[in-house]
């Protein structure tokens, strides 16, 4: 297997890493890079078992703040695991033993200290199957406020409509925030389940193939939606839908087989790749 | 085992194969038709260059359906170079035409002088073409990239060629009709050899992903 492209380069400079032509840098980077977008999420050396098999096989990566960055791959090739990996999710998983570190922020998240719960505050998560409680609307996003402690009625009115408005669902919803959550169509309910992961200020949503299960219409607002939301959010997002990924992500990470095979601007990983296994992933040529 | 997609790739490749091949053909032809002052060969060249436009539409048409396939990395550069140099191979016909009807008007004078400078142009411009596509089928965009300094020579040759046909009307106004029609003549084959230009940055994009439009020589790294 090849080794990954230009992924330690990534945590360096934009300007000392990534290939360029002279005059002709990649025009679909963000101006300003390190400076609006600083590095957030550092993954060094990441391996991960399932008991004996291995899911993740050292993989290091940095995912930058307030952007959207991709994980493509074939199924089973490690890209949900790597996701949960960064909320921890994967502790609910038995016999998992991770070796190599995922850091946020400097802060080593498989540390003895480290809060849960806290954590996953700060990294949200949407799911392939939106998944709202069976509740009312309004109740589903105050229900995470109240955990928290939030029972002040005008803060929870007030927070309940930002995630709404936030999450492009208000002016559907805002006649009937008392009825069932249940009754809300499947792209209504995804966007509810943004909307609640939202309201609790995370700085970091990860969205395991959020729209796999929406027809066109749904999927575009949600599209729209991560759009606007990387404006105050870093996003990562698992797709199997590679011009998804074209549409909404600025970085894109190709796996293989638990490898990190190539990682560079969604540009480049589309147009013009510098691995031929990834080459022939994105124009189905792939097996 | 090739997809369907990838029957329908080989059927613009080859589409394109055929464009270039007539575009190289009908330059030729014109040529003749000047230097031998054939007035049936020019015509042949205006109604041939039919051809290349039909060809143009067929290619853009099917590179639109291509992309509404929304094709990735290579297949994606693939189609849209092949819908621009389709653009500059109808052109190079359009030149070729240009050639040909002011052939027609200078073989109704006496020739002016031997033609030696127009026809170095001619062979430089049909060198050039050739080589772009011949880069293209035979994925060697260094061939491409050696092309792209040589239009500064082409270009050279037709200020030249401008200078010592103005001085010549100036010294001779009876041949001004004369002079005018091979002045057109000089720009369409200086419009040529921008065209194969044009195809060889194409192909470097195509095989290598890289840009090198409007750099002059830094595109030559």
């Amino acid at each position: 297997m090849n080794a990954p492209a230009n992924v330690d380069a990534m945590t360096e400079p934009r300007q000392a890493s990534l290939p360029v032509t002279v005059g002709h840098p990649d025009r679909s980077l963000p101006e300003d890079l390190d400076g609006r977008h600083p590095p957030l999420i550092h993954v060094r050396g990441l391996s991960l078992h399932y008991a004996t098999n291995k899911a993740l096989d050292d993989v290091h990566l940095t995912i930058r703040e307030k952007l959207v960055t991709a994980f493509i791959g074939p199924s089973g090739c490690g890209k949900s695991t790597l996701l949960r990996c960064f909320n921890r999710m994967n502790d609910l998983i038995d016999k998992v033993h991770i070796d190599g570190q995922v850091l946020i922020k400097g802060q080593d998240i498989h540390h003895a200290g480290q809060d849960v719960i806290e954590l996953r505050k700060k990294v949200g998560m949407v799911f392939q199957k939106s998944n709202p409680f069976p509740k009312s609307i309004y109740e589903n996003i105050a229900y995470g406020l109240r955990i928290a402690g939030v029972n002040a009625r005008q803060v929870l009115d007030e927070t309940v409509e930002a995630s709404l408005r936030s999450a492009a669902l208000w002016d559907e919803v805002k006649d009937r925030l008392h009825s069932s959550a249940l009754g809300l169509s499947g792209g209504q309910q995804q966007r509810l389940c943004i909307a609640r992961a939202i309201a609790i200020k995370p700085e970091i949503i990860l969205m395991d193939e959020p729209a796999s299960a929406l027809d066109p219409v749904a999927t575009g607002k949600i599209e729209d939606l991560i759009l606007d939301l990387k404006r105050n959010f870093t996003i990562v997002i698992v797709t199997h839908n590679m011009q998804q990924a074209a549409r909404i992500s600025d970085f894109t990470a190709f796996f293989y087989l638990g490898k990190l095979i190539e990682f560079d601007t969604t540009r480049t990983i589309f147009t013009n790749p510098s691995n031929k296994q990834t080459e022939d992933y994105v124009t189905g040529r792939f097996g | 085992m090739p997809t369907h997609f990838d029957q329908e790739l080989d059927d613009l490749k080859n589409k394109l194969l055929t464009m270039g091949s007539h575009a190289e053909s009908l330059m030729q032809k014109a040529m003749k038709a000047l230097l031998e002052r054939d007035d049936e060969l020019a015509r042949d060249v205006k109604e041939d260059d039919e051809i290349l436009d039909q060809l143009e539409i067929e290619i853009d048409d099917l590179g639109v359906q291509l992309l509404a396939k929304a094709p990735l990395a290579f297949d994606l550069r693939l189609i849209t170079v092949a819908m621009k140099i389709s653009g500059d191979l109808e052109r190079v016909g359009d030149e070729a035409t240009t050639i040909a009807r002011r052939s027609i008007e200078l073989s109704q004078e006496p020739p002016l002088k031997e033609y030696v400078d127009i026809p170095r142009m001619a062979e430089l411009g049909r060198h050039m073409l050739k080589e772009a596509l011949d880069s293209f089928l035979h994925r060697a965009p260094e061939r491409a990239r050696a092309i792209i300094p040589r239009d500064k020579e082409v270009d050279a040759m037709n200020k030249q060629l401008h200078r010592e046909l103005a001085s010549f009307m100036i010294e001779k106004p009876s041949t001004v009709t004369r002079c005018l029609n091979l002045m057109t003549i000089s720009k369409s084959l200086e419009r040529i050899a921008d065209h194969a230009t044009n195809i060889a940055e194409d192909v470097v994009f195509l095989y290598e992903g890289r840009d090198i439009r409007h750099q002059g020589l830094a595109g030559q790294e």
